[in-house]
């Protein structure tokens, strides 16, 4: 078996520990340390039991160690990432970041993987963005896409206490990633928490203008390959129906649309599957940090 | 059924009750959200002009509402608002956001616009989602409304429970808001009742009815004898659904109450007729599709979509209503109707 590179994630609680068993099955990728500030959690328990190195006495702990991780992976807050990242820097630690703190380039699996891997830091923009930017970007490859619109429904018991207190922060950073990464010139996006019980799955919805006289087929067959490789390391993620293809009217601001409609359900690795919006978190950090580890190792 | 107790609580010294007309903002629905300049300098006039002491302009969905999902405007919302703002001689101009499509910054720009009262919107469940933009408001010097939707679905008492969120995070008057017109007088009574049992004299309680059963009138008086202090409605039931509850209707209503809400009642009986029913499209009717509305519990600004969408795929307007009543979708997910269309015509071929 090749050498595998060591990472480390920070922050002990869902996210981080859903991403645990995640990585626990990367061939390229061997967690070894998992850092909390909370003695009790469940997360490091876990880890402990799956054979890390766990502590709950935060990243200085972390830092103090004799051998530094490869990379990391930060799972805490916004808050905590933009107090950690400059020493991880200090440390040549690479962080994958699955806060919203946006301090490095957005890297979105299916649609700009290669762009920004050599920065030190990297951002996964949201949950919903992960869902959707990649068929925004799929579309912008056919044709000229002036505004682009995503939807993203979750349950609410899927929304955590981050999520719900930031969620301005949702919404811009997913909007700058439809125009960033996506390619539309201008984005914006719409977060629901539907609070139905038992919890549906993630949903999201791309809205794209597109031409009057656009080639429609080409777009479905971007849209639908697309589809295809986010599916190969979100395996939950799906289409619900055909790309719906509208001529212009007024309510549609005068542009014809191509409308997507998506589905995620998520691995059940430690979130249920209704919980898609988490396990597409996780799941986009894992394929980056493979990505990663294949350039290092030269693989 | 025993009539519950009356517990009117007058507003102030000169109203019992404060109502707000929704004409300009829940009428955006019905109206496709193709409000114009001249649309709102008339109506406007005319509801200032009777006396109606607030008066809601935004797009249908709140700020930032106009959008691939609910529609877009035909005249910016903040254009919109600017003007009613302008020819308001007596009234306040409201606005309304609903945090997940708005951000602080649309809070920022209504008030730079001219508004005066920041109506913040959540699913009846999600009230935590509001806080920073509560927070902003006060901060801004706003005043600030909560608007807890879709409350028909969700108890008495977690209605409480979600309204001291947006209490304690600055909300000074939380609306139970019957967004589906699914509520039913004594039910109506028990949520207001919670909510002014929870806050006493912290914060005011209001109610917005919609007519999807035919009770906006009947729900806002038993609303007012619960304690609450503040009203919606919309002149000529200009709003999503059925409409929202007449406003001229609910001042006639409160006339023969002894109930002062400052509206001249002739004039705002007039002001139905001669100006807010000439921008209307069509009137406001419990017809099938609003009628299921209420009858299913789905959220009011579904009706034109529903009604756009049975025609783009031939499929039962009634049916598409029922099944997002079934799927227990929220204001906010008109994307999911698509979805049901396209569900339907999958199952039939």
């Amino acid at each position: 078996m090749p050498k595998k590179l060591t990472a480390a994630i920070v922050g002990s609680g869902n996210i981080g520990t859903d991403l645990l068993y995640k990585l626990q099955r990367s061939e390229l990728i061997e967690p070894r340390w998992m850092i909390g500030v909370d003695p009790d959690s469940e997360g490091l328990k876990r880890a402990k039991d799956l054979g890390l190195e766990a502590s709950h006495e935060g990243v200085d702990w972390l830092l103090a160690q004799p051998e530094l991780p490869d990379f990391l992976f930060e799972a805490t807050s916004a808050y905590v990432y933009r107090a950690n990242a400059p020493r991880y820097r200090e440390a040549g630690i690479k962080a994958i970041d699955l806060t919203p703190a946006a301090l490095g380039p957005y890297v979105v699996p299916a649609a700009n993987m290669d762009a920004n891997l050599e920065a030190d830091d990297i951002n996964l923009v949201t949950c919903g963005g992960q869902a959707t930017i990649p068929i925004v970007h799929a579309i912008t490859s056919v044709v000229t896409v002036k505004y682009s619109e995503i939807v993203a429904s979750v349950s609410s018991k899927s929304a955590g206490p981050g999520t719900r207190d930031n969620i301005d922060e949702f919404t811009r950073t997913t909007s700058k990633g439809i125009e960033v990464v996506g390619g539309a010139e201008r984005g914006k996006a719409i977060i629901i928490l539907n609070p139905a019980d038992p919890p549906p799955l993630m949903r999201n919805t791309v809205f794209c203008s597109i031409p009057e006289d656009a080639d429609r087929d080409a777009i479905a067959a971007s849209i639908t390959k697309r589809v295809d490789e986010v599916a190969q390391y979100v395996p939950g993620y799906r289409m619900r129906g055909a790309p719906q293809f509208d001529d212009p009217s007024d309510v549609m601001g005068g542009m014809a649309r191509v409308a997507v409609f998506l589905e995620v359900e998520g691995a059940g690795d430690f979130f249920p599957p209704y919980a898609g919006n988490l396990d597409i978190m996780t799941a986009a950090a894992a394929r980056v940090g493979d990505a990663l580890a294949a350039v290092r190792l030269g693989v | 059924m025993a009539v519950p107790p009356t517990v009117l609580k007058p507003y102030s010294s000169e109203l019992d009750l404060r109502v707000t007309d929704s004409s300009l903002r829940d009428g955006s629905h019905a109206k496709r959200h193709q409000f114009t300049l001249e649309h709102v300098v008339d109506i406007v006039t005319a509801l200032d002009d009777a006396g109606v002491p607030v008066i809601e302009v935004t797009h249908g969905d709140g700020l930032g509402g106009s959008s691939f999902n609910y529609g877009f405007s035909h005249t910016p919302e903040l254009d919109l608002l600017r003007a009613a703002v302008k020819t308001a001689k007596r009234a306040k101009i409201a606005f309304l956001m609903l945090p997940g499509l708005g951000t602080k910054d649309d809070i920022r720009a209504a008030q730079d616009a001219g508004g005066q009262i920041c109506r913040i919107a959540t699913h009846c469940t999600e009230a935590d989602v509001s806080r920073q933009h509560f927070g902003l408001a006060r901060e801004l010097g706003l005043e600030t409304v909560g608007f807890l939707m879709m409350s028909h679905s969700t108890t008495p008492e977690e209605l409480a429970r979600q309204g001291r969120i947006m209490v304690d995070a600055g909300c000074q008057c939380v609306y139970v808001v019957d967004s589906a017109g699914a509520l039913i007088m004594e039910q109506t009574y028990d949520r207001v009742a919670a909510l002014v049992a929870e806050f006493g004299n912290e914060a005011q309680v209001g109610f917005h009815g919609h007519e999807n059963l035919g009770m906006g009138i009947a729900n806002s008086v038993y609303a007012a004898r619960a304690g609450a202090q503040q009203i919606d409605g919309s002149t000529r039931r200009f709003g999503a659904g059925a409409g929202n509850t007449p406003v001229e209707g609910f001042v006639a209503v409160c006339s023969k109450l002894g109930v002062k809400t400052g509206i001249d009642v002739r004039k705002i009986i007039d002001a139905a007729e001669d100006v807010v029913r000439p921008v209307m499209d069509d009137e406001c009717l419990l017809d099938r599709l609003s009628l299921t509305m209420g009858y299913a519990g789905v959220y009011s600004s579904f009706l034109k979509h529903a009604d756009r969408l049975s025609k783009r795929y031939d499929v039962s307007g009634a049916e598409l209503l029922i099944r997002a009543g079934e799927r227990k979708l929220v204001g906010g997910q008109e994307d999911q109707l698509i979805d049901i269309a396209l569900e339907i015509v999958a199952e039939r071929s």
